[in-house]
This record gives C-alpha cells, structure tokens and sequence, in this order.
C-alpha cells in the first residue's frame, strides 16, 4: 500500500470540497438562538387548551364549588350568630331565656363541624381532579412531543420540550393546588359578606362594596405588568434548563475540555436572567399588596367613621355596627390572597401558553387521516416489499432543494448500497424511505401503498430504520432490544442478539441481558451499542430495513457478523444501506452511487468495479486503506 | 421495552433519620448573606400582623367608647389611629415583600450556580450513577421549593407564632376563662402535627424524587427520538411516561389526603372552642361579669388568630417539602468534587504513587519519556463483587513523538483506557506517567491542558463554531483555528451563514455525524497538545474526507505523542506501532505488519478472517 497512491485516486474524486456537498444532510434551518425559536401561540389557544383539560372534570368541579360554597356559608355565618348573640342572646339570658343562647351555640357549633367536613371533602376532591389535570397535561404534551418530526426538535432543543413538560407542569400545579382553591374561597367570601353586609345595613353595605372599583382597577394594573414579567421568566427558565442539560449529557467532554469556567459563565447569563424576572415577579406583587391593602384600610376607617355617626344619630344598633366591622376587616382580609392568586395565575398562564404553543404545533409529518395498510402478502413469498419512489423531490423549508425530481425502484428482496460523498443526499433518502419526512413532490409508496397512508404501526411493520446514533434508555439491555417488538419473548430477544453478534458481550455483562444499561451507561461501548441496535432491527422483522451508517463503530469482526446475519436472518428482506465503509457493499445486489442529489451511478457492485466511475474510484481507494 | 416503571437507577438514600429542622439549618450559609433582608421582612411582617391585631382594638374602643358615649371628638381622634395604622399596616405588608424580593431570588440563583459548579466538577463516575433527571428537577423544582419555603413559610412560622402567642396574651387580659377555653385544642394541634410531618415528609421526597424519574424518562424519550421514530415506538414510551406520572400522581394524592385530615383538625378544633367560648362569653355579658365591648373584642381577636392557627396546616405542608428539597439539595453538593479527593488523599498521608515496580525507576527516566502505563488496573466504581478487572496490570509505553494505535475487541475496554489519561476516572493501581510525571501529581486543569482528547462521540456544544474548536486551546492564536479545522478537513464550516461564528450545538444549526466527529477532531488539536488521544477519530468519515483527514492528521502526529483507538486498518495506517488490547492487558506490541504476521488475534481484528484453529479469538 501507499500513502500517496491513496491521495491521487482521491485527488480524481474530490479536488476540494463544494460548498454545497458540504451542506449537513439534516435540516440545515439555522435556529436562530434566544427567544425567537418560541413557537407562535395561535389566539385563544392557552384558554382552548385549559378548557378541555377542566372539561371531562365538569361534575367534579361543580360538586366541589358546592362544597366551598358551603363550607365558606358555614364559616361566614359566625359573625352573624356573634351579633345576634350579643343583641338578642344576652337580653334573653337575663330575662332567664337561655333559648337563643342555646341555638346560637348549636348553629356555631354546627357550622363549625360542617365548614371542617366539608373542608377535608374539597381538598381530597380537588386534588384528585387536579392530579387528573396534571396527569392528562403530562400525558398531552409527551404525546405530541413524540409526534411532532425530526426536523421540529432539531429545532426546539430537548431542554425546550423538557422545560415545557417539567417547570411549565409545575407552574400549573401551583395554581391548581393552592390558587383555585384561594380564589374559590375569595370570591365566595366577598360575595357573602356583601350581601351580609347590604342586609344587615344597606348604606354601610353599598359604599363597603364601592371599594372594589379601585382596587379593580389596580389588580388590572397589576395583571398587565406580572404578565409581561412572567413570560420572560418562562423563557429564562427553559434557558437554564438547556443549558443545564448541555452539560450533563455532555460532561466528559466538558471535563476533559476544561469547560467547567467558560459553562459557568454562560450558565449564570441564564440563571442570572431568570433570578432577574424572578425578582421583578415579587416586586411588582409587594407594590401590589400595598396599594390595594392601604385602600382597602382607608375605607374601613371612612365606614367606621360613618358607621359610628350613624349609631350616635340613633339609626343604626350598636350591634349592627359591631358585626359590620368584624365582617368588614373579613371583607378586605383576602387582599394578599387575591395578590398571591393573581402571582400564581399569571405565572400558569405565562406556562399554558408555552404549552398550548408546542401543543398546537401541527406534525409536520402527521398520521393518515384515512389509514391504508399493506397488501397481504401471498403464501410462500419473500417477506420483502417494493419500495418506489415516484417523482419525488425533496427541500427544506428554506426552499433550498436537496434532492431534485427522481424516480426509483427499488424490487422486493434487493438490497441496495447507497454511497457517496457527505452531503450527496444520501441520509435524506433514507429519511424519505423511513417517513422522518414526507417529499415535497411526488409519493414514496411500498406495494404500490403511498407512505402517507399508513398508520405508525402498519408503517413500522413495513419500514425500520437503524442509524449510526446508539443512545440506550434506561432499563435493561434485554429492554432495549426489546424496543424492535415490545412484545417478544426472552428467547426471541437471545436468539436476535446471538444472529447479530451481540449475545457473548450481553451475556458477559454482570447481569447478563438484565443488566441495567444507566449504570453502566458509559460501559456499553459505541459498537456494542451498535450491536443492541442491530438486535433491536432484527427483532422488528420489517419488510424493508433502512441502515444509516449504522456499522461505522463496529470492528471488522463485528461488521461481519452484521452482514452475516443479514445474508441469513434477513434474507429475502428488501434492504437500503448507507455506508461508508465499501467492506458492506459487496453483499448488495445494487449499488447507488449519488453525488449532489442525483443518483450518478446504478449497477451490481461488480459492474460498477470494473468500470471506470466513481464507485471504482471509490472502491479502489478502499481497498487500498485495508492493507 | 416494558411498560412498567423503572427501579430507578439513581441512589436513593434511605429517608433522614434527622428532623426538617436540621435539613433547613443547612440552608444557613446561603441564608447568612441576606439575614438582614429576611429579619427586617420578618420584622415587617411581624408589625403588619400585630397592627392587624390591635386594629380590633381600637375598634372595640370606638364601639365602647366615642360610640357609646355619643363623642364626635373622640370618634375623630380614634378614626386617624384607625387610618393611621391601617396605612401603616399596608405600608409593612408591602415592605415585607421588597425587601426580600432580590434577595431570594439572589439566594436561589447562588444555589442553582453552585449546583451547577459541583456537578461539572463532580468525577465522571458520580455522572454515571445518577439520571440526569433526577439532577435537573434537583436545579429546577427543588430549587423554586426552597425559595418560596424563604419567602412565606420561613417567616409566616416565625411571625404567626409571635401573633399568635400576642394575640392569646390580649385574649387573656380580657377574658382569661374565655381564652383558656379557646387555646385548649392546641395540645392535640401540637400532637397531630408531629405525627403529620413525619408522613408528609416521606410524601414528599418520594413525589420529589418520582418527580426526578419523570424527568428522566421524559429526557431520553427527547434525546432517542430518532430510535423511538424508527421503530414507531412513541406508544410503549408513552405507556412507560404515562405509568411513572401515574405513580407521581399516587404520590401527590397521598399528600392531598395527609393535607385534608390536618386541615380539617386545624380548622375545625379552634372553631369547634370558638363556639364554646361564644356561649360562656354570652353567659358572663349577661351576667355583667364582662362587658359587650369586652366580649366583641375578644372574639374580633380571636377571629383574626384564625389565620395564623390555619396556616399551620400550609406552612408545615411546604416546610417539609422544602425540608427534603433541601436534602436532596445538598446528596449533590455533599459529593466530593474530584480534586477534593485528591487533597483528602494527600491528607490521609495516602502515597499518590503506589510503587512502580516498573523496571526503570522514575528518578532516572529521561525528561522525554512519552506516555508510560505500568501495572494499570482500573474496574468501574459500581462494577458487581467478583466480576473481573476491566483492565488488569496494564502495560504500555508510547514513546515520546510516538503514535500508537489501540485495538481490541469490542469492548475491550479501550476507551476507558482513553478515559484515564486525562483522569476521567482515577486508576486503581499502578501509575500512568507523562514524560516520567504521575499523573496523579499534575493538577487536573493542567494535566487536561497537556492531554487533549477527542471522543467517540462528538458532542458539540451551544456555541458558535470557533469557540467549540477553540474549547481546546482558549488562548490559540486566530491561524490555530484555520490550521485545525484545515487538519480536520472541516472547511465546509466556512460556507456556514456565518461561517465559523455560526452558533452549532443544543441550540443552534444540527450538523451532521460526521461533521461534529471532524470539528471535535479540530478541538482536539488546535493547541498542538504534547498529548493527543482520539477515540475512533474517524469512524463516521466517507472515504474520501477519511483520507484526506489521515494525511493531514498525520503532520500534526508526527510530533505529539498520541494514542488512537481504532477499528480499521486505514486509522491502524496513522501510528507508528500498534498495541492490541485484551482480556484487560495489551498483549501485543508492534507495527502493522508484524502484527499481522505474528498476532493471528490482531489478523483476525483487522481482516475478519479466523484464527487458523477456527476458534473465535477473544
């Protein structure tokens, strides 16, 4: 072998690379970074979203509503029995009429247990529609994220999608646990002491309630402001959660680059920015409390003042008087309360709006409207299908074209090799084939059925995809096989592992094929993660496999026993391999060579050898890297 | 995969033996910075309850005295303290607030950073002990529990029990009989909530860490994605989600229940003495033991301890969450950071180097003596009892300016081996020397300075192009950067928008396996480091940028001491010698070519065709 036998095979290949062969295969969309990756949250979408999430809950919220209205009647009346004790009550005793005594201390005594009961009954019931609500919301947001495509969270960072369903969730579980209840009881109370109020003396009643213009109008203040802070602090948040993830996914690098002082600093922007929106929050809520409390003491000692002029001019009892100014010191009491509500529904609103975004946004490759599914196939035939690619083309949504019009078929049971220089276009095919995106022109059909047709299930049955990527779930190998079926026995998922090469490191492992990969996470080097990969394809058993440079980690041994187990476990099957290592050509029965886009050569690995294309070039070069 | 939750992989340590007490102490030094703001919110607070106290006060006075008596002028006089301390009452309300509000959010913000700082300095074994869930909603959820447990729970505790005790003392200068009757229940209170804090403090941690576990889930359903996609699975993963929320779910009902019976206690007992007390008050007025005024404002007193006494309920509910936030808080910050073991190594009197029964002695090893591995041997810190040694007694001498390849079967262990040069995981025996130094002895930041690495997987991070690659080397100069992306034929980043200030990574344009692979091959020699390890540099390269990246690779090579793992032949090509790693020990040493004549394992590994005797070589 020689060095620059190798460079001048190449030089006829590649003189330098185009800038456009360059272009990532992915979607090359630039995020732009900050705030504007926010998905637009359609209009009433926030308010949609919390009505059907209240929705199937109806029954329950009304009962509770009950029970709170109950329960605040119940506690509300005591001032009443106060006063009536003291007017009526204690004249009676003295004539020796103990009656109204005794029924006073009876209602009190009454209405205490029922507010008690009642109170217990709310709270176990309110939580359990508010866990429901939770739940549901959890529930709603994993689906979709799981739904949405490919190009969707290359877009909006896992650390986004973790923030929606994690701090956004808690957000709303604030206001639920502690905030509806608040404001139940608030707005109960209000309303009761109102028109105890207007009963118990009209005059004083009105001009107590005349109160709630002004402080209407500052909670309106208030709300416009927390608003403004409160999605800030929502984007900061999901900031600090990106960034932490960043790094936690990626400590050994950070470790071994002496990240650790440039992170932190990048860190503290973040974290620094959400403190920032944080304290503003509490802020702009302790100016709050103050106007409306101080308003709210300024009209008290105006109704007292008047109350007590009223009692000296004789029109008005010095009972009266007395309940009117314990209910009215009730009346304003839920001030704060209504502050810490408003914080906590601000703050969930700034959320629900996060999370209506991303639940509003449409897949863009969404499951059929009217699911097709797959021909049967006949007895006896090849559990390979025909792939056709029909007129298709693809861009992004840039409008930057990828792949230009093109037909092809590939007949059931082939295996085709796909190569070519990075950034020809080769992934993407593999995509279209996979359904990660739909074309933008013309169908990609198997058995003559178009792709967009098929429900995910009947789509898998018929298409699997293994890329060069080897992330592990938590759980045990034998689980992470199992991901290819989630219904195969141990026996099936032994036999996958043994077809493919895998099974005598798995049976190595301290706990054999029930080792749990998190803790040894790091250990499972990236080939044999490869290999659980490859186990996990062979376990779905799919019409067509797709493999995306799913071999670049293993060794030669390992390559091997992959393409043995192809030749034997798949055979029959119709397969698209992408590589760049030439050694998994040679089992194809075709080869693609594409270069920008375009399929430049098509033919049997031996024909396209002995010519004089690029594949021969190609090939030549490799066999010279061998020895 | 199976639908059923996990046993969750992250330590649990065994609920605290000790008190929520003691678990909020530990919050002092962060506490310490702004004790001043939160005493003079306490104080506020403290002074906004008692005027709400005395405000009945003076209300009973205007009812018993101006009111009574028909006295305009003294109703006037009574009306401006009435406004007074209303105003005053909303000025201390608001003042509570101000003036904590930097301050915790300050306080809250030091402990995610410190957070934040422990963990990247925490040893890559801790990383790989704990879900990344479980550290996240320690960052997140934790860290807002312990924040508003400062903000409410921490002075409403102090200050109702102030107003309380204020409020049962006036209370008892007018009417001690009555007050007896109304603080009685406070005994079973205090009984009920002892017992109610030791459940609910176990409630919450589990819903804190089963929390964790969501994150965990909800995390690797984002980052496997493309897998979940390829194989239709987002149902079984969804099942698996939706089983661990429904557990949280149990969790938190759990807690709903325990908050409704001490609810319904706290309320219901002193309403329950209210009543009596109501009763027994008339009994006395009409009796002319007591005045009407007297018993109006007892009861208006009373009735505004109702919030205090309720609040209980809340405040130790949030206590205890904050209790074992604050635990779970400090399991991470209470980790030793790696070069805190170091020092307490060197303190113990431990020798960092353990007898290098090597045949040359450190003291006369020449200045230049390359990489030295001797008796190397190093098993995972969770690895099971009896399992073997992943490496064990290791020997390997690359020589300074040497390249080596490192083969080996699949997990072989190869790229531990990497992993232990810059002291991601400590040896544990032996001695791995740089130019005849232990490695052990070079701080840590220096010892990665010398030692540059690029990883199996490529993980760039959010940042723009140049400041990944130039992560290596921060102080390299501008032509460093074009002469490593040159090595790493990277200069497709230059038809980026923004060409090498595009912002890559997490949160910017997704690149390509292979072009993360050439950028972190970039990183990796853009400060010509006198010490290069590449894991499998080139694995997801085609051919041709293959090529291309070995010639250029090999100029940088030709004057670093380097160790590359490999799987082919074509990267076997980039070093001088070979070492071929197995059964924990390099059993053979040379180049290529001898070892493709003398080593049938090593024919095997590079060529795929069987040892002669057939026997699968392991």
């Amino acid at each position: 072998m020689s060095v620059t036998e190798t460079e001048e095979s190449l030089a006829l290949e590649e003189q330098g690379p185009s800038p456009d062969a360059l272009l990532p295969e992915e979607d090359r969309v630039p995020a732009p970074s900050g705030e504007a990756e926010d998905i637009p949250v359609p209009p009433g979408a926030p308010r949609a979203l919390l009505r059907s999430l209240l929705g199937p809950h109806k029954a329950r919220i009304v009962v509770a509503m009950v029970m709170i209205t109950v329960q605040q009647a119940a506690l509300q009346v005591g001032p009443l029995l106060v006063s009536y004790a003291i007017d009526r009550g204690i004249p009676a005793l003295r004539d020796h009429d103990a009656g109204p005594l005794i029924a006073v201390t009876a209602g009190y005594l009454g209405c205490a247990a029922l507010a008690t009961l009642l109170q217990r009954s709310f709270i176990r019931l309110s939580g359990v529609v508010n866990q429901a609500i939770l739940l549901e919301m959890r529930r709603r947001i994993f689906r979709h994220a799981q739904a949405l495509s490919l190009d969707f969270h290359e877009r909006y960072t896992s650390g986004r999608i973790i923030s929606r369903a994690t701090s956004d969730v808690d957000t709303v579980r604030e206001l639920l646990n502690e905030g509806l209840q608040e404001l139940l009881s608030v707005i109960l109370s209000v309303f009761y002491i109102s028109v105890v109020l207007i009963v118990m003396d009209w005059r004083l009643g009105l001009a107590s309630l005349a109160s709630a213009l002004p402080i209407y109008l500052f909670t309106r203040g208030y709300r416009r402001r927390s608003q403004v802070i409160f999605r800030r602090s929502r984007t900061a948040v999901a900031q600090v959660i990106v960034r932490f993830t960043e790094t936690m996914n990626g400590i050994r690098p950070v470790q071994a680059f002496r990240r650790e002082a440039a992170n932190e600093s990048a860190f503290a922007v973040s974290n620094g920015q959400y403190a920032d929106s944080n304290a503003q929050g509490l802020l702009s809520m302790a100016r709050f409390v103050a106007t409306a409390r101080a308003t709210a003491n300024i009209w008290i000692t105006g109704i007292v003042i008047w109350g007590a002029f009223l009692v000296t001019q004789g029109s008005l009892e010095l009972g009266v008087l007395a309940a009117f100014v314990l209910y009215l010191r009730r009346l304003f009491d839920p001030v704060d309360q209504v502050a810490m509500f408003l914080n906590s529904y601000q703050s969930a609103s700034a959320a629900l709006e996060k999370i209506a975004g991303l639940l509003a946004h449409e897949p863009s490759v969404p499951e059929p409207a009217e699911p097709a599914e797959l021909p049967a196939k006949a007895e006896g035939a090849i559990p390979g299908r025909t792939v056709d690619f029909d007129g298709v083309a693809f861009s992004y949504r840039t409008g930057k074209q990828i792949l230009p019009r093109f037909d092809l078929r590939i007949p059931a049971g082939q295996s085709v090799a796909v190569v070519g220089a990075t950034g020809a276009g080769k992934s993407t095919l593999a995509k279209l084939l996979a359904r990660f995106y739909d074309p933008s022109e013309g169908q990609v059909t198997l058995d003559g059925v178009d792709l967009r047709s098929l429900p995910t299930p009947e789509l898998r049955r018929g298409v699997v995809m293994v890329t060069q990527e080897s992330f592990l779930f938590s759980g045990t190998v034998a689980e992470n096989i199992a991901i290819g079926r989630p219904d195969a026995t141990r026996e099936e998922i032994e036999a996958a592992a043994k077809a493919i090469g895998a099974y005598e490191f798995i049976a190595e492992l301290p706990e054999g094929f029930d080792t749990d990969v998190r803790k040894r996470g790091g250990r499972i080097s990236a080939g044999q993660r490869q290999l659980v990969a490859f186990a996990r394809a062979l376990l779905a058993d799919p019409a067509v496999l797709i493999l995306d440079e799913a071999t670049s980690s293993l060794d030669i041994p390992g390559e091997q026993a992959v393409q043995r187990a192809m030749s034997t476990v798949l055979a029959g099957r119709t397969a698209v391999i992408i590589a760049h290592r030439l050694s998994t050509v040679e089992i194809a029965d075709r080869v693609l060579v594409m270069d920008q886009g375009n399929v430049v050569e098509d033919g049997t690995p031996a024909d396209l050898i002995s010519g004089t294309g690029r594949f021969a070039s190609l090939h030549q070069a490799w066999r010279e890297s061998l020895v | 995969m199976s639908t059923q939750p996990q046993a969750p992989s992250t330590p649990r340590q065994p609920p605290p033996q000790h008190s929520a007490i003691r678990s909020l102490l530990r919050l002092w030094p962060y506490v310490r910075q702004i004790r001043w703001f939160l005493f003079g919110s306490t104080v506020a607070a403290l002074l906004a309850s008692l005027s709400a106290l005395v405000i009945p006060l003076v209300l009973k006075s205007i009812v018993d005295g101006p009111v009574a008596h028909r006295d305009t002028a003294g109703l006037w006089q009574q009306g401006v303290l009435l406004l007074v301390l209303g105003l005053l009452e909303a000025g201390l309300f608001g003042m509570r607030r101000l003036l904590v509000a930097r301050p915790l959010a300050s306080v809250e913000r030091r402990m995610r950073a410190d957070l934040y700082a422990r963990l990247q300095r925490l040893p890559v074994s801790f990383h790989d002990r704990w879900a990344s869930g479980q550290l996240l909603s320690r960052a997140t959820s934790d860290m807002y529990t312990i924040r508003l447990f400062l903000a409410f729970p921490l002075i409403f505790l102090i200050v109702n029990s102030m107003v309380f005790l204020t409020g049962i003392g006036i209370m008892f200068s007018l009417d001690w009989q009555l007050a007896l009757i109304t603080v009685l229940p406070a005994v079973p209170l205090i009984v009920l909530c002892s017992w109610f804090e030791r459940r609910y403090s176990a409630a919450s941690r589990l819903s804190q860490d089963q929390n964790g576990d969501l994150a965990t889930v909800l995390e690797e359903s984002v980052l496997g994605i493309r897998i979940l996609k390829s194989f239709g699975r987002h149902r079984t993963m969804a099942a698996r989600y939706r089983a661990q929320a429904e557990l949280l779910r149990e969790t938190e009902l759990k807690k709903a229940r325990l908050l409704a019976d001490l609810w319904a206690v706290i309320v219901g007992l002193p309403e329950l003495a209210l009543g009596v007390s109501l009763a027994v008050g008339v009994v006395q007025v009409a009796h002319g033991s007591t005045t009407a005024g007297t018993l109006v404002g007892f009861l208006s007193t009373a009735l505004s301890l109702r919030w205090p006494v309720e609040s209980l309920g809340w405040l130790l509910a949030y206590s205890n969450e904050a209790a074992t936030a604050t635990d779970r808080f400090f399991e991470v910050l209470d980790a030793r950071p790696a070069d805190a073991e170091d020092e307490a190594r060197a303190a113990s009197g431990t020798p960092t180097t353990e007898a290098a029964t090597s045949g040359t002695a450190s003291t006369e090893q020449p200045a230049r003596d390359g990489i030295r591995l001797t008796g190397v041997r190093f098993r995972y810190p969770d690895a099971p009892a009896g399992s073997p040694d992943l490496l064990s007694g290791l020997d390997l001498h690359i020589r300074s300016g040497e390249t080596m390849a490192l083969v080996g079967l699949t997990g072989s262990g190869k790229t531990t081996l990497t992993a232990l040069l810059p002291r991601l995981y400590e040896i544990d025996s032996g001695r791995i020397t740089l130019d005849g130094q232990d490695i052990r002895e070079i701080p840590r930041a220096r010892l990665r300075e010398l030692v540059s690495m690029a990883f199996e997987e490529p993980t760039l991070f959010s940042a723009s192009v140049s400041e990944n690659v130039l992560m290596g080397a921060p102080d390299a100069p501008a032509e460093a950067l074009d002469r490593a992306l040159d090595v790493a034929q990277a200069q497709f980043v230059r038809t980026l928008p923004e060409g090498v200030d595009t912002q890559v990574g997490e949160q910017g344009l997704s690149l390509s396996g292979g072009q993360r692979q050439r950028l972190a091959l970039a990183r990796a020699v853009v400060g010509a480091p006198e010490f290069l390890v590449l894991d499998d540099p080139l694995s997801a390269l085609d051919v041709h940028t293959e090529a291309l990246v070995e010639q250029a690779l090999r100029q940088v090579l030709s004057d670093t001491t380097a160790l590359v793992v490999a799987h082919r032949p074509s990267t076997v090509l980039l070093a001088d010698r070979v070492a071929l790693l197995a059964d924990g020990r390099i059993t053979a040493v040379g180049t290529h070519h001898e070892l493709l004549e003398s080593s049938p394992d090593y024919r095997e590994l590079m060529s795929g065709e069987r040892a002669e005797d057939g026997s699968l070589v392991r």
